[in-house]
């Protein structure tokens, strides 16, 4: 029997209605910038190519893997994503696993969509990217520099998402006292970030070690191909 | 929660609830989902309520019970929440069987027990009675922008594909001797999560090319664009309606 560890898909009835509605609002206005935004990105080729990353982010979340014995996770992919094919697309795709998830495999309420998109996909998708931008020119620099931006990355993407949760129960959750749920949540995805900010490095650098063309993070790298004319003697 | 999705709900009938349009399905159970959440939670015979008109909408559909439990299970972490809240919280005490728990807490615990309870059978009421490819049509007739459905329909249609790549991957791993248990074991299987990666996104250029060559033009046409009646909208919307007259008679 193992354990789930990563538990962050919130059901319905921790936070109240009004609040859930408010996120929800925030979640299609964030939504609607990252489609729009998401376009720019990949012209045409956006639909079938972020589609079968949406694909790859549902598939690795069931992917388990082994954090202590008896006890499993799995990936959530903000920051991942958000290296690989950048924020705006990153966003779009894991903000459309979380609504498939919810409406397909009820995993997730429905009223509480609006939260889990603002935690998961807008706050640690753009929190996550944001921290491997400023990391950038170490990532540029080696190999390790960029898997180690990748791990801190993907560590403060989870516990950035889980502080997105402590603000939503503030304002319409009960029962808890604000610091214990500050403390449990960070607390627990502190710890949970360490397995996400593991497979996200290795992820990366795989991947870099190969296409390094795809990393959306080291884009405009290396310098165009120039024409060099030989100088008339 | 979030793993082990092999399997769609769906299960597969010929009921008034399984024919009605897709989109109206979702309407509906957006609105009985927030008519539950806003429920107030000393309102204990509401929800009682709320129970006996999705009994009412699941025989109605004619789907075994058996299977809506199983299919719920999904929310057991949400449980565990649940329970612990009585402990933890703060507030006036009470005593019960020598434990003393916050009175605060157990109500809070109940309101999460039984909102996500119920927000989790509507939701499985809703994916068992709605096939996907319904469902993401119902999307777009909600007006869902037309680069969402298509990424998301794409999504549904290689998900398999690539999840049958991530098991040969895995099982070409096991077969030579791979069986991790610590994280520091994981090294191959992120390998292969990398190659995965690589393997989608390339596919996906593949497939784009595909769709070119068959005329694409950057939009998907929506196949059997029926209108919905009136009728059809005021009967479906019933169970909805009931549902927030419920939650407000929870306030008086």
């Amino acid at each position: 029997m193992t354990t789930e560890l990563v538990a962050m898909h919130m059901s319905d009835g921790i936070v109240n209605a009004p609040v859930s509605l408010a996120f929800g609002l925030v979640a299609l206005v964030g939504l609607a910038i990252c489609v729009a935004r998401a376009r720019r990105d990949l012209d045409d080729r956006t639909a079938p190519l972020a589609g079968l990353v949406a694909a790859f982010v549902f598939a690795v979340q069931m992917l388990n893997f082994p954090v202590l014995p008896g006890v499993s996770g799995h990936l959530l992919g903000g920051a991942l994503t958000a290296i690989l094919v950048g924020p705006y697309v990153g966003a779009l795709c894991v903000a459309i696993v979380l609504v498939l998830q919810a409406l397909l495999f009820a995993d997730g309420g429905l009223s509480a969509l609006g939260t889990n998109i603002t935690n998961m996909a807008l706050i640690g998708t753009f929190v996550g990217f944001a921290v491997a931008v400023a990391m950038r020119p170490l990532a540029r620099r080696s190999r390790a520099g960029l898997i180690l931006t990748a791990f801190v990355a993907a560590w403060v993407n989870t516990v950035v998402a889980s502080l997105g949760f402590v603000l939503e129960y503030a304002l319409g959750g009960q029962g808890l006292a604000l610091g214990t749920v500050f403390g449990l949540m960070a607390g627990f995805h502190a710890l949970i970030g360490i397995g996400e900010g593991i497979i996200t490095a290795l992820t990366v650098g795989a991947v870099a070690a190969v296409r390094p063309d795809l990393v959306y993070l080291l884009r405009g790298e290396r310098a165009g191909l120039t024409i060099k004319e030989t100088t008339p003697r | 929660m979030g793993a082990g999705h092999a399997h769609s709900l769906h299960h597969a009938g010929d009921s008034v609830v399984h024919r009605l349009p897709a989109h109206v399905k979702v309407v509906v159970a957006f609105v009985m989902v927030i008519a539950v959440v806003a429920t107030p939670r000393e309102a204990f015979w509401v929800f009682g309520a709320h129970l006996a008109l999705l009994v009412a909408v699941w025989i109605a559909a004619r789907l075994p019970v058996a299977a809506i439990a199983a299919r719920s299970l999904i929310e057991a972490p949400f449980v565990v929440l649940a329970v612990l809240l009585p402990f933890f919280a703060t507030g006036p005490r009470t005593e019960f069987l020598g434990l003393s728990l916050s009175v605060d807490g157990l109500l809070a615990g109940w309101n999460i027990l039984v909102k996500g309870t119920l927000g989790v059978l509507i939701s499985v009421t809703l994916g068992m009675t709605t096939p996907v490819r319904d469902l993401l049509a119902g999307l777009s007739r909600l007006r869902v922008p037309g680069l969402v459905t298509t990424i998301a329909t794409l999504m549904v249609r290689y998900l398999e594909v690539i999840a049958a790549e991530a098991r040969r991957m895995r099982l070409a791993r096991v077969a030579r001797g791979h069986d991790p248990r610590f994280l520091w074991q994981i090294g191959p299987t992120i390998r292969g999560v990398g190659t995965l990666f690589l393997r989608s996104y390339e596919r996906g250029e593949r497939v784009h090319l595909a769709m070119l060559a068959r005329g694409y033009t950057g939009t998907m046409p929506l196949l059997g664009d029926v209108v919905t009646s009136r009728r059809t909208w005021t009967l479906a919307l019933l169970p909805a309606a009931a549902a927030v007259v419920l939650a407000t008679t929870g306030y008086v």
